[in-house]
């Protein structure tokens, strides 16, 4: 298989989880709030109406690079699940670097966004577009730092240097999970709460803001360019979730067998309902409070797990 | 049936404008969203920007002043989108019919700059909110 077929694989089951992943989110929100809730084929409702609409073009806006934004930042995520996959059902297959990679990867959809809110030439999207400058200035330091804890443990268990996302996963199935450990406890607390800003969902979503900016980075899409950025929020949320499962709890491990399936959907499942609680039980954070809380609550958590990691704990 | 109309049946998204209700529309237009009606269930969803609506919920009397605006929003919704006019205010002026500020009915103004636009009338004063989730499945059946 090429490399072009292990994108669209990776980039269509991924869409189709994604869609699973979302409407888990609405159903979970629903019940939390006593509501019943859409069907769960409203994802695909949603995206086939939606590709049915038309096009408007804000009079402001600069045509190309705001029609052309959210198909980079689909592409982008689809990358992203596809290096994830990849490296879980063939570890040993992975190139010595694909961990920064991934990271560089998982930014452009954020860097997409941003874009395509300047382009679009209103106000609202702009604000929206500088506090998603903002979060992702503020959750990207301590995520390094959290991803990077399991690649010390790999080095201190006598793994060697390794940036390769298979090597991760491999060590961690002989020599047990990261998270077993108190670095490694703080690293997926730290790694999570990052994740959360990453899908900016509540209480990070302050680029979107429903209440305030009405939609804000996505406020002018409308049709199939806003099919899109529901398309790539779909594979964000499947892959983050993975990405976290790959990294600190060991991962897919033996990909013949039908177990470690199995473990890694219990795995997505237990990381998915805990983003999806977290947006239920807290208020929007005003940009100020984020970025504090990310650069002098979780960047010094997440150097501290660092240095434990190094002592060996 | 194209699949754009298959899916727009299926997940309504509306956005709300109000040219002039007594407010008393408009809560009964939230009211839908609470778990009692809960129309997500159906697939709608209330949305922040007339870009991303399917469906215009108008309450009120069409005053002089939102006129203009009402079709500003119009021309600013991707087609197709349906309007709807809730309450008596929107659907003929209501009371207000005889007032200095009223300018005209909610379906006059929206066929002035799209004479095929889609509308739906939900008549009462106000509405209540299951004569709204009535008159959405039948217009959207009409599709
Ligand atoms: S129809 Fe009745 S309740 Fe609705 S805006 Fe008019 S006066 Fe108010």
């Amino acid at each position: 298989m090429g490399a072009i077929g292990i994108f669209l694989a990776a980039a269509v089951g991924t869409l189709v989880i994604g869609m699973v992943a979302s409407w888990v989110d609405r159903k979970v929100t629903a019940r939390v709030q006593y509501r019943v809730g859409p069907p769960l084929f409203q994802p695909v409702y949603d995206i086939a109406k939606l590709l049915g609409k038309e096009t408007l073009l804000p009079e402001r806006a600069k045509g190309r690079g705001f029609l052309l934004a959210p198909v980079v930042g689909f592409a982008a995520a689809g990358v992203g699940a596809a290096i994830v996959w990849h490296a879980n059902i063939r570890p040993a297959e992975g190139f010595v670097g694909d961990l920064i990679v991934l990271l560089y990867v998982l930014t452009i959809p954020a860097i997409a966004v941003i874009y395509g809110a300047l382009a679009s030439g209103s106000p609202h999207a702009t604000f929206g577009a500088s506090r998603e400058m903002k979060l992702l200035m503020s959750y990207e330091l301590p995520l390094v730092m959290a991803v990077l804890v399991p690649v010390v443990q790999v080095v201190k268990g006598g793994g060697g240097a390794t940036f390769s996302i298979g090597q991760l996963v491999t060590f961690q199935q002989t020599s047990g999970w990261a998270l077993f450990s108190l670095s490694g406890v703080i690293a997926t607390a730290v790694a999570l709460l990052c994740i959360q800003a990453k899908l900016t969902l509540v209480p990070f979503d302050l680029p979107e803001a429903e209440t305030e900016l009405m939609g804000g980075t996505h406020l002018e899409y409308s049709g199939p360019p806003l099919a899109m950025i529901k398309l790539t929020r779909f594979l964000l949320l499947a892959v983050s979730p993975v990405f976290l499962a790959t990294l600190f709890v060991g991962g897919l491990g033996d990909a013949a067998s039908g177990w470690s399936w199995l473990a890694l959907a219990g795995k997505f499942v237990v990381f998915l309902v805990l983003v999806v609680l977290i947006r239920n039980t807290n208020p929007r954070l005003q940009v100020r409070k984020a970025v504090r809380f990310f650069w002098f609550g979780m960047a010094p958590l997440a150097a501290g797990a660092l240095v434990l990691a190094w002592l060996g704990y | 049936m194209g699949l754009g109309i298959w899916g727009l049946k299926r997940s309504p998204w509306v956005y709300h404008v109000n040219v002039g209700a007594c407010n008393n529309c408009d809560i009964e237009v939230l009211e839908l969203l609470t778990p009692r009606y809960d129309v997500e269930r159906l697939g709608m969803v209330l949305v922040g920007s007339p870009r991303h609506a399917d469906a215009l919920l108008v309450t009120g009397c069409c005053t002089r002043q939102a006129a203009p605006r009402l079709m500003e929003v119009y021309t600013q919704t991707p087609k197709p989108c349906i309007v709807f006019c809730i309450g008596s205010c929107a659907c003929t002026g209501g009371i207000f019919r005889h007032c200095y500020h009223f300018a005209r009915p909610v379906d006059e103004v929206i066929r002035e700059i799209d004479p095929d636009a889609i509308i739906a009338y939900v008549p009462g004063c106000p509405p209540k909110p299951e004569a709204m989730i009535a008159g959405a499945a039948a217009a959207l059946s009409t599709l």
